[in-house]
């Protein structure tokens, strides 16, 4: 049976073990004088005991099935446009990134009016730029084009 | 007590320079409206604003960051009381009877207890904080690695402990975070561990990427897709004052959480959250007529909100006077100092006097501030939340990808944001905690390397961690936690965090 403790306590096990795994590179050193791997595999394996923990007797939590997605469609847009932020800001600038970043989500995903969505998303774009780069000296990316 | 005096009036001297009134006042109102937006807590408020400070100097830089944080405080119970919406999770007691209290005609009163029992408390700790924590920096001077291995250990269970949900849950994410900390150089031995191949991972993952993604970007994640703006019922600002009757059944529940706040914030762990909780609980179980609970006791609003404010100053203790943080958000506090080259410890009050008394004598400023602000205002605050949610999360969402970028100017920590935001999702629909990753993100260098420097000391005898008598005391209450914790999940009967109700009622 899938609840949510045993899948989350199996999500831990597998994350320690890769840790144990990634970790074989480095030298472990010894109990009295500990290496660089030492710590890594230590909280690893104290994870490990933890997910087990979580796992075993995971019979009493919700069903995994009872966790609700609904709102997966904006999840995913969502992450998407904070990944396009990631290969975008340097190369397109700050502005130009933000001002379709601010499109894309509420002319597409929200489904809003063209002109007000440009209207809000220029302002944000222009206006926040302005604060933090102008007045703040925040450094932020312009861009190849100057944006 | 005439030094203390004297040094206090250093500090007003700094904090009543106009530039530095400036910030105390804009971090204010920036902290309020952060704490009336949900989704954008404290923690991931000062984040964001990290990178506006870096253009200042280390005092104005702490001034408008503290400002934040308590300007947050008071912001929450706003939209608690008047919409029944937790604008951070220390608020969630105060939507019980502040809510209740709105749908009887009595909002206004209850925003006021609030303003007020907020100010009493963080006036009242802010003199506990200036007595407390100059003498525990002297203290501190005794301590070396294995004592700050002890404490650091001692910070992590407690919060696992202290926390409403699942202990074990909580030590999970805490070895989480642990294990996130050791990704970088190792200090001791100069070997990259886990960045494969990535130079910006040298030093680690960010404070600011990791609790933007966990707090912030979670949550827009978790409420994106609600399309209704929510009602807001909005007291005019003649209806604000309680009743005689209203004043006197406020005046223990102030006292007492000021006191429970500041002795609880001092602990490590989630403090403003807990002390809520427990103020709420303790109010409940002293109350003559427990049963107007839940219909509008306004005791349930004055004890929450003096606790909450109280905890915030009570974290400050630790944080300024031995450089540990209690909890994520002097972690992020602690963060903002070093970016300004302070390193905060036992050294910072005497090495940065006009910094320490300059931020002390800020918090009293800072909560007469928010005291003016706060209730002629109430209405212009909660007029954000009128704006609809398909608008506001795109506009919340540009201001962590500028925040955590302008830290390091690096997109890495974009796609760290995001990859946290996605994990701090999963997570919090499982029903984890997402604290105690970001606060083991930011002790595990500190952990790791008193262990091994207090190993080095010993020639590799585990006894200097018991030998020591300040260390062992220390790992001896640690241990007793774990055990307490152990053996009250198997007891459920037991398990005083389920007697009062806070296992079920952890947002």
């Amino acid at each position: 049976m899938f609840t949510t403790d045993r899948v989350a306590g199996g999500a831990l096990v597998l994350f320690s073990l890769l840790v144990i795994w990634e970790s074989r590179a480095l030298p472990l050193g010894t109990w009295r004088q500990p290496g660089p791997a030492y710590a890594p595999v230590l909280l690893a394996a104290l994870l490990l005991l933890f997910g087990l923990c979580l796992s075993v007797p995971g019979r009493r939590a919700p069903l995994f099935s009872s966790v609700g997605w609904r709102e997966w469609r904006h999840v995913s847009a969502i992450l998407a446009a904070c990944i396009f932020a990631v290969f975008a800001l340097e190369r397109l600038g700050y502005r130009l990134t933000v001002l379709l970043l601010l499109v894309f989500l509420l002319k597409i995903v929200e489904r809003r009016g063209l002109l007000p969505t440009l209207a809000f998303a220029a302002t944000l774009a222009y206006g926040s730029f302005f604060l933090f780069h102008t007045i703040l000296r925040v450094p932020l990316p312009q861009g190849l084009l100057g944006f | 007590m005439t030094e203390t005096l004297h040094n206090l009036y250093l500090g007003f001297s700094v904090a009543l320079s106009p530039h530095i009134l400036l910030y105390a006042f804009v971090g204010c109102i920036v902290g309020t409206l952060v704490g009336v937006l949900p989704g954008v807590g404290p923690l991931a408020g000062i984040s964001l604003l990290l990178p506006a400070t870096f253009g200042l100097n280390a005092t104005s830089a702490i001034v408008l960051l503290a400002g934040i944080y308590y300007g947050a405080m008071y912001g929450g119970s706003t939209t608690s009381i008047l919409m029944r919406i937790p604008g951070e999770a220390a608020s969630v007691m105060t939507c019980i009877e502040g809510y209740a209290m709105t749908r009887n005609g009595r909002g206004g009163p209850a925003l006021a207890i609030a303003a007020v029992g907020s100010y009493v408390a963080g006036t009242a700790s802010v003199v506990a904080l200036m007595l407390l924590a100059p003498p525990l920096a002297s203290f501190a001077l005794r301590f070396g690695p294995p004592e700050y291995f002890s404490l650091l250990l001692l910070g992590l269970l407690s919060l696992a402990y202290l926390s409403g949900g699942s202990m074990l849950k909580s030590l999970a994410m805490a070895a989480l975070g642990l294990l996130l900390g050791m990704v970088g150089i190792d200090p001791m031995s100069g070997f990259f561990r886990f960045n494969y191949g990535w130079v910006e991972l040298g030093d680690g993952l960010g404070v600011v990427p990791v609790a933007v993604g966990l707090f912030g970007l979670s949550e827009i994640l978790l409420t994106a897709g609600q399309q209704v703006a929510p009602e807001v019922i909005k007291p005019k600002l003649g209806e604000l004052l309680p009743s005689r009757e209203e004043w006197r059944s406020s005046i223990w529940p102030i006292g007492r959480g000021t006191v429970l706040g500041f002795l609880i914030g001092i602990i490590p762990g989630s403090a403003h959250i807990i002390s809520s909780f427990v103020s709420y609980a303790m109010e409940r179980r002293l109350a003559k007529h427990p049963d107007r609970f839940g219909h509008g006791a306004i005791e349930g609003v004055a004890g929450p909100e003096s606790a909450n404010n109280s905890a915030t100053s009570g974290a400050f203790v630790p944080m300024l006077a031995l450089g540990v943080p209690s909890g994520p958000i002097p972690a992020v506090m602690i963060a903002a100092m070093m970016v300004h080259g302070i390193s905060p410890g036992p050294l910072l009050i005497s090495q940065q006097p006009e910094l320490f008394w300059g931020f002390i004598a800020s918090m009293y400023v800072g909560n007469v501030v928010l005291l003016i602000l706060n209730l002629p205002l109430v209405g212009l605050f909660i007029n954000v939340l009128r704006v609809p949610y398909p608008l506001l999360y795109p506009a919340i969402l540009m201001f962590c990808v500028l925040g955590v970028y302008a830290v390091n100017g690096s997109v890495v920590d974009i796609g760290i944001m995001t990859a946290m935001g996605a994990l701090g999702y999963v997570l919090r629909k499982f029903d984890f905690e997402t604290a105690p990753i970001v606060l083991g993100l930011v002790l595990a260098p500190m952990l790791e390397m008193s262990f091994r420097q207090a190993l080095s000391m010993s020639s590799g005898s585990y006894d200097i961690f018991i030998n020591r008598p300040i260390a062992g005391v220390m790992l001896i209450v640690a241990f007793t936690l774990l055990l307490m914790g152990i053996l009250s999940s198997g007891m459920k009967k037991i398990d005083w965090r389920r007697r009062l109700g806070l296992a079920e009622s952890q947002p």
